[in-house]
């Protein structure tokens, strides 16, 4: 078994996942689950992006 | 002065309903770490159920295909020993891995690190799904 995948492909399942296990359980109804999870998918894939920024800043 | 917590004085449905929803109370988080998503499939929250486990296993079986490694018991570093409690929230899929001998880790892949993570992941986030099931049969939670 043997999965290739980028960095940022990586961080992007790593995100899908955990903000679809954050937004069912963290919330009560439909309608805020969904609302939480892509809150929390932004907030992962917005970190990741200003994560990289940030390297990029400091290499240079 | 009638006491709310005795159950000598509520009818025998109300009762049955108690005892049930004790005992679910205890099997739906089992259940739901046992097989992620299950804890919620036996509480007819099939949807739910449904998109818990695709996320447990996707992150599991993705981690093992980027060569993550399946930590064994172990009494060594703290890391490890967290590592090993973190891949143990996975249930069944902890057993299988270690049965099958899957996940043995490749030290010369970068991204077989975040496999390993990966695994841990899926653990943890199962323990918070087997949480949510225990809430749900309590009542906490719709």
């Amino acid at each position: 078994m043997n999965f290739e995948l980028s960095h940022f492909n990586a961080a992007l399942l790593f995100a899908l996942c955990a903000s679809t296990v954050f937004g069912i359980t963290q919330r009560n109804t439909p309608r805020d689950m969904l609302r939480y999870g892509a809150y929390c998918f932004a907030l992962f894939v917005g970190g990741v992006i200003v994560a990289a920024w940030a390297m990029w800043a400091i290499k240079h | 002065m009638a006491n709310p917590q005795n159950t000598a004085t509520l009818p025998r449905s109300a009762k049955a309903a108690r005892a049930q929803s004790n005992s679910m109370a205890t099997i739906a988080p089992l259940a739901g770490w046992l097989l992620p998503g299950l804890g919620h499939f036996i509480q007819r929250r099939y949807i739910r159920g449904v998109l818990l486990m695709l996320s447990v296993f996707v992150m599991f079986f993705a981690g093992l295909g980027m060569q993550g490694k399946v930590y064994s018991f172990n009494t060594g570093d703290l890391l490890d020993i967290l590592g090993f409690i973190g891949d143990l929230g996975a249930g069944v899929l902890y057993f299988v891995a270690r049965m099958m001998d899957w996940g043995v880790g490749n030290i010369h892949r970068a991204v077989a690190d975040y496999g390993t993570k990966y695994i841990v992941v899926a653990g943890l986030l199962n323990f918070v799904a087997a949480v949510d099931a225990h809430h749900i049969a309590i009542g906490k939670k719709q």
